[in-house]
């Protein structure tokens, strides 16, 4: 019986964009259909994972999440290199966390100088996040943006309360543009637009629908993002064209359920194992939806997608 | 396709008689077209045009119920690719995998685990459905024992594996007033097989290496009686598996492609030998399209996830989780408790019950049906403003609770304050954070 495979009449494409400089730049994007859909379409680069580094000793964290990196937690540049020396990570992101101003306070002169300083240390692409607060993040990010100039920064979030300012310095000095809204395909248009009338131009832009792990809403990622995919390939919506980034690890390993032990809960099973588990497989389920850089946490975790993506791809020795 | 309003009007006996309880014909036509009415309260209509509307009503994926009684599983009846566009109608079914070479201890310990991983989540209990009994042996005699170990001691819908038919005859006579699902009918022992099921009436997985081979044998399946059809590609690679399913799903709704129009199955632990891995192709499939998942064994820490996943992805997103209205313990609270108050949007609740269990002080929350709503959604809707929720406050009880007079109102509900200290007299009205993980440190300058 001859089958015949019905397949989607595709018409855009979305935007490769370089992320990082040297020889460790990683491109991102290019798909020309739905996720891992190979039979149909182009997949050219593959998603990648960037490790998370705090600027600060982490203070929530769950022991499953801390002792993979036991002893570096104190000093973003030592962690930094234990993530891309030891497990092989591709792209770092930085979380400006003691910025917040409901935490450290710490100024925007001290973020930067530890942005410079991890961005020296290392020759993968860096990502640096802020903590969404405007008034704080306009400060933090441009002082990030003039002192790393030259290093071709990845910058969120970038948000439509402190676009401008945060652009203006980005476009400066050349860095990337993360354009960051709240789980909503219009709004994303909309910032996406915005940015482009600010100048941000498109090779330095990618986008953060804002996503949450399973259990705490991803399934309003998960439709948003695949709204996103749907309108860019098939509805040629330039303005959505863009590769989708998720910073997913501080959303998974501050839920409850990967902080209950075991002994309390048997029904839960092991607790280390079930936080690896619902980062993994809440990755898995924005990677079904057209994420192209997952921000994580655990090396484990982190090994467990890698290979997911390769066998997805079809690409497992 | 289905059949438009007009396409289904001309084969109505067009007399306007009245009788289905609609004024016209036209009017009963468009009404059946939307879904609102079904051809049986027509009681004139011919059979031809009752073969035709049955064959255009058909759904495109066949839904199909595995097990007996409450607990049975449905799978099958999806009518989208992207949840977004309609919802997702019948979530996967999770199978644990038990060998009929195990020991009979270790049958027992499984069979004791899959009981134990039920969990209650807003107001839902989610559990795994299925056990998959494999005929490893190749001994009819020895499956048959294991099967009725399985019946004994548990109440889980039952998948017999094995591509021999005397032995799958032997297992289900241990069990077919299970009903359970024969896995798997062959190219080769599709006969035996088929006459099996219809015997039975037992689902039956249908087994091709290929979605060709895969589509000849389900249309023999069909010529031969059996109606109830679970495809199995035959891929055991992540890669490959998933590209069927899509292919699957995408002939049977775009192309409706009969000979695929039925659930799947899949089978994570025949495509990896790590736990944690299986678990994570696992969770792949329950986003794209599989319609059982078959996985070597079940722990909380991989079941667990998997099944909050399930929930999520198969949520109707028309209509928003919601807990339930009332008053939630956190912690052990007493009468100088705080008390906060909150939406039922589960979203909400889940979050903000998690930033008070971190800040470390018990309390009480108020949880205040919304409707399902956010709390700026919901009080913009005019569901969270003063005068609904001062009622809500004064029936709950909580003043029975605690000895003090003090409401912490989310910080984007303030402009209630002024409006809830009128309608609640005697309670003074503060106003929490705006952002939820602002609770721990607002909740540490607490004072009754």
């Amino acid at each position: 019986m001859a089958l015949d495979i019905p397949k989607v009449a595709y018409s855009g494409k979305i935007r490769e964009v370089k992320l990082g400089s040297g020889a460790r730049a990683v491109t991102v994007g290019g798909e020309t259909a739905y996720p891992f859909h190979l039979f149909e379409g182009a997949m050219p680069n593959l998603p990648v994972i960037a490790m998370e580094v705090y600027d600060a000793p982490p203070a929530e964290w769950p022991e499953a999440a801390l002792e993979p990196f036991a002893g570096v937690t104190d000093d973003p540049v030592a962690w930094a290199k234990k993530c891309i020396d030891d497990y092989g990570a591709e792209m770092i992101c930085l979380q400006l966390i003691s910025t917040d101003p409901n935490g450290l306070n710490r100024s925007a002169e001290e973020a930067a100088a530890v942005a410079k300083k991890v961005a020296d240390a290392i020759d993968v692409p860096l990502i640096v996040w802020g903590t969404a607060n405007h008034d704080k993040d306009t400060e933090v990010l441009r002082r990030v943006c003039e002192v790393c100039q030259g290093k071709s920064l990845i910058i969120g979030p970038v948000e439509e309360g402190d676009h401008k300012k945060i652009g203006a310095a980005a476009i400066g000095y050349r860095h990337t543009v993360t354009a960051s809204t709240p789980i909503d395909i219009n709004l994303a248009k909309q910032l996406n637009i915005l940015l482009g009338n600010l100048g941000v131009p498109d090779e330095l832009l990618v986008m953060d629908p804002t996503v949450s792990g399973i259990g705490y809403g991803i399934e309003y990622a998960y439709s948003v993002m695949e709204r996103i995919r749907m309108a860019a390939l098939t509805q040629q919506d330039e303005k959505l064209q863009l590769p989708l980034i998720c910073n997913l690890g501080k959303e998974v390993w501050k839920c409850k359920e990967v902080k209950i032990p075991e002994a309390d809960a048997p029904a839960l099973g092991d607790a280390r194992k079930r936080g690896i588990l619902l980062e993994a497989m809440s990755a898995t389920c924005l990677l079904m939806t057209g994420a192209d850089v997952l921000i994580m946490r655990h090396p484990e975790a982190i090994r467990l997608v890698r290979e997911t993506i390769a066998e997805l791809a079809g690409k497992t020795k | 396709m289905p059949l438009t309003g007009i396409e289904i009007f001309k084969l109505l006996p067009k007399t306007n008689c009245k009788e289905c309880g609609v004024p016209t014909c036209l009017a009963f036509a468009m009404a059946l077209a939307a879904g609102k009415a079904s051809l049986s309260q027509c009681p004139h209509v011919s059979q031809e045009a009752q073969a035709k509307l049955a064959e255009a009503s058909a759904p495109p994926i066949l839904p199909l119920t595995i097990g007996i009684g409450k607990r049975a599983l449905k799978i099958g009846g999806e009518t989208v690719m992207f949840r977004h566009e309609k919802r997702f109608e019948n979530p996967p079914g999770l199978a644990m995998l038990i060998s009929d070479t195990l020991e009979d201890s270790q049958v027992n310990a499984r069979l004791e685990r899959f009981k134990q991983l039920e969990y209650e989540r807003v107001g839902l209990t989610l559990r795994p459905e299925l056990i998959a009994l494999k005929g490893e042996s190749g001994d009819a005699a020895r499956f048959a024992a294991a099967v009725g170990k399985v019946v004994q001691g548990s109440d889980a819908n039952i998948i017999l594996m094995s591509e021999n038919a005397e032995v799958l005859a032997a297992g289900v006579k241990a069990c077919a007033d299970r009903k359970p699902l024969l896995c798997a009918a062959t190219a080769e022992n599709m006969g035996q097989v088929a006459e099996l099921a219809k015997q039975n009436s037992c689902p039956v997985v249908a087994r091709a290496p290929g979605l060709e081979k895969l589509s000849e044998l389900t249309t023999r399946l069909g010529q031969a009686g059996v109606k109830d059809i679970v495809l199995d590609s035959g891929a055991r690679t992540v890669r490959q598996a998933f590209e069927d399913q899509v292919i699957i799903r995408r002939s049977a709704l775009v192309k409706k492609f009969r000979p695929l129009g039925f659930p799947t199955i899949v089978f994570p632990c025949e495509m990896t030998s790590d736990e944690l891995k299986e678990a994570v192709i696992a969770s792949a499939f329950v986003a794209k399209y599989a319609g059982i998942i078959v996985l070597s064994d079940f722990q909380g820490h991989s079941v667990f996830p998997l099944l909050v996943e399930r929930m999520n992805i198969y949520t109707d997103p028309q209509r928003p989780l919601a807990t339930s209205e009332g008053i939630y313990q956190i912690g052990i609270p007493d009468e100088n408790s705080p008390v906060l108050l909150t939406t039922n949007f589960a979203l909400t609740y889940f979050l903000i019950s998690g930033y008070i269990e971190a800040g470390k002080v018990s309390s009480y929350l108020l949880v205040k049906d919304t409707e399902g709503l956010s709390v700026m959604t919901a009080w913009a809707a005019g569901k969270f403003v003063a005068d609904a929720i001062a009622p809500f406050v004064k029936k709950c009880g909580i003043a029975d609770k605690v000895k003090h007079r003090k409401l912490i109102i989310p910080g984007y509900a303030a402009a209630e304050s002024g409006g809830l200290e009128e309608e609640l007299p005697g309670w003074q009205i503060l106003v929490g954070p705006r952002e939820g993980a602002h609770i721990p440190a607002y909740l540490k300058t607490w004072k009754p």
